[in-house]
């Protein structure tokens, strides 16, 4: 028993350590995105509040946790109530099976702990898909118990919307798996490691470097899967402003509103995160081995490992910023005709393609 | 620790499955049929399922229910009161699946349980995905394969539905 108290209460440790540090990624991503496009459009960003604005995300915090909490009138109460809940609780725990660094274990007290993943399971990237379905129905009980038009449209645009792109999502990483031979989220990363070549986005050969097995559709269609799947512009039709006034969230205030906001920056790094495990070798520097090694600091390889997984979920926020900052909002029909007839098929063939380049050039 | 998780379990897939046909607001019954279809997947997790448990989810709880949650939001049903006036019929049929299941559990220590011989496969294989995907491609083609041309017949009737008046205009002119 008392084992499993400790090794519950290790577990807690890391759960608590790896919701703070999205919180904190959270927090500083709603700064980086008004930077960011205050300079894409010839603006400063928020100046006010600290140096440079730095502090804006605790004030934004602090106004929104004061702010009047209210409840239209003919709203569901418990579903209003449940739905920010269930999109916030479901935004963090996919973070559970991301490795955010290398796969290394430490005894302690005659445990097996690994550091830099809550839970190795063999099914880590099923288990994202699941949690990333879950999440369609925070959206759509939200856009459903306020009782609002606008609410409602959104609520169902973004059923159809998610729906749709999950296809692709999980086609998409497919191609992924079967060069892999796993599921899990760290097996896959160290299948990566060796120099970028090896990342899945190429997938040369071990033996070679011609990228045969390249899923480099795959990830094009991951990634654009992945911006609709997190409601970000141009795929942000369930709160298109200029049509629904903010969609499925119109009707909320306060912290229920910051919840849902949060929520998405919180999906927007689960799928960098993703991405970057999955396509980009994850932890793996884009050299075989890391430079702590060759300088003989083997103990401290694992700072290289974080700060390269770090930039490269980073590159991927900045992304879906500067698509923000690019592009206009698509109609529905042509979202939906992009969906069905341009990704899926698209996925599917690189499935067919990948299995056939497997079978002729085995890895 | 196994006996707690199934009784558990067990109890709140009993408990919802009953909401969902009990309650009236079919927003309810849906939310009941998620909570239920999580259960089911903790189930699976029990019986080291973890593939079986994933895929329960994305398929039921991530596709299916959301399609049927988008139908009644479409429809807007508060409340439906036309199919709740068959408790007479539900008791009976629950009464006699009681008085089954009583017998079945009373008999148990009387029969020795028959397993047909050659239906259990073991599968050498590290991940329960692996040996899943393995028994799907060898023993179980057959099926398999007749479960996907049902699937496909499907969605061609449901396109010939949707479709119609386009066959139609097509075949006038």
């Amino acid at each position: 028993m008392t084992e499993l108290s400790l090794r519950l209460a290790v577990s807690f440790a890391q759960i608590l350590a790896e919701m703070s540090i999205v919180m904190i990624t959270v927090a500083t991503l709603t700064y980086f995105e008004r930077k960011v496009l205050g300079w894409m459009q010839d603006r400063m960003g928020p100046m006010e509040v600290g140096p440079y604005g730095l502090l804006q995300p605790v004030a934004d915090g602090i106004k929104l946790f004061f702010k009047e909490d209210i409840v239209p009138a003919g709203a569901n109460k418990a579903m209003f109530a449940l739905a920010p809940m269930l999109t916030m609780v479901v935004s963090m725990i996919g973070f559970a099976v991301i490795p955010f660094g290398p796969n290394i274990t430490l005894d302690i007290f005659g445990m097996t702990i690994k550091p830099f993943v809550v839970a190795d399971i063999n099914i880590g990237i099923l288990y994202i898909l699941a949690i990333a379905s879950i999440g369609a129905y925070g959206i759509i009980l939200g856009g459903w118990a306020s009782n609002s038009k606008y609410s409602l449209l959104g609520g169902l645009r973004a059923a159809a919307q998610v729906i749709s792109y999950e296809l692709n999502v999980g086609l998409a990483i497919v191609g992924v798996l079967m060069l892999a031979g796993t599921m899990s989220m760290v097996e896959i990363t160290e299948a990566q490691a060796g120099g970028f070549w090896h990342w899945f986005i190429w997938g040369g050969r071990p033996d070679g470097f011609f990228p045969i097995h390249t899923q480099i559709f795959a990830f094009v269609v991951f990634v654009i899967s992945a911006v609709a799947e997190t409601n970000r512009i141009p795929f942000d039709l369930p709160e298109a402003e200029s049509e629904l006034v903010a969609g499925f969230f119109t009707e909320y205030s306060g912290m229920r509103f910051a919840f849902f906001v949060s929520a998405e920056y919180a999906n927007m790094m689960l799928v960098s995160c993703v991405a970057s495990a999955l396509f980009l070798g994850g932890w793996n520097a884009p050299y075989p081995g890391t430079i702590f090694e060759y300088v003989g600091l083997e103990q401290l390889a694992w700072i290289e490992h974080i700060v390269w997984f770090a930039a490269k979920v980073y590159f991927f926020l900045f992304m879906f910023i500067w698509i923000r900052a690019t592009l206009p909002r698509l109609r529905y029909d042509q979202l939906m005709r992009f969906g069905w007839k341009v990704m899926l098929p698209i996925a599917l063939a690189n499935i067919i393609v990948t299995s056939f380049t497997l079978y002729f050039f085995p890895r | 620790m196994e006996l707690a998780f199934f009784i558990y379990f067990a109890a709140v897939i009993a408990a919802t499955s009953v909401m969902v046909v009990a309650v009236r607001n079919p927003i309810y019954s849906a939310i009941a049929l998620l909570i239920m279809f999580f259960h089911v997947a903790g189930l699976y997790v029990t019986l080291h399922a973890e593939f079986l448990a994933a895929v329960q989810v994305i398929v039921y709880a991530g596709a299916i229910l959301v399609l049927y949650l988008f139908v009644v939001m479409l429809l807007n049903l508060r409340q439906d009161d036309r199919y709740h006036r068959q408790w007479p019929m539900a008791a009976a049929v629950g009464a006699t699946l009681v008085i089954e299941a009583v017998i079945l559990t009373v008999m148990k220590g009387w029969t020795t349980p028959v397993v047909a011989a050659g239906t259990e496969t073991t599968v050498e294989g590290t991940s329960n995905a692996g040996a899943i995907g393995d028994v799907l491609y060898s023993t179980y083609l057959f099926p398999f394969e007749v479960a996907s041309l049902i699937l496909l017949v499907a969605m061609i009737g449901a396109i010939l539905l949707a479709k119609k008046d386009i066959v139609e205009v097509n075949s006038e002119g």
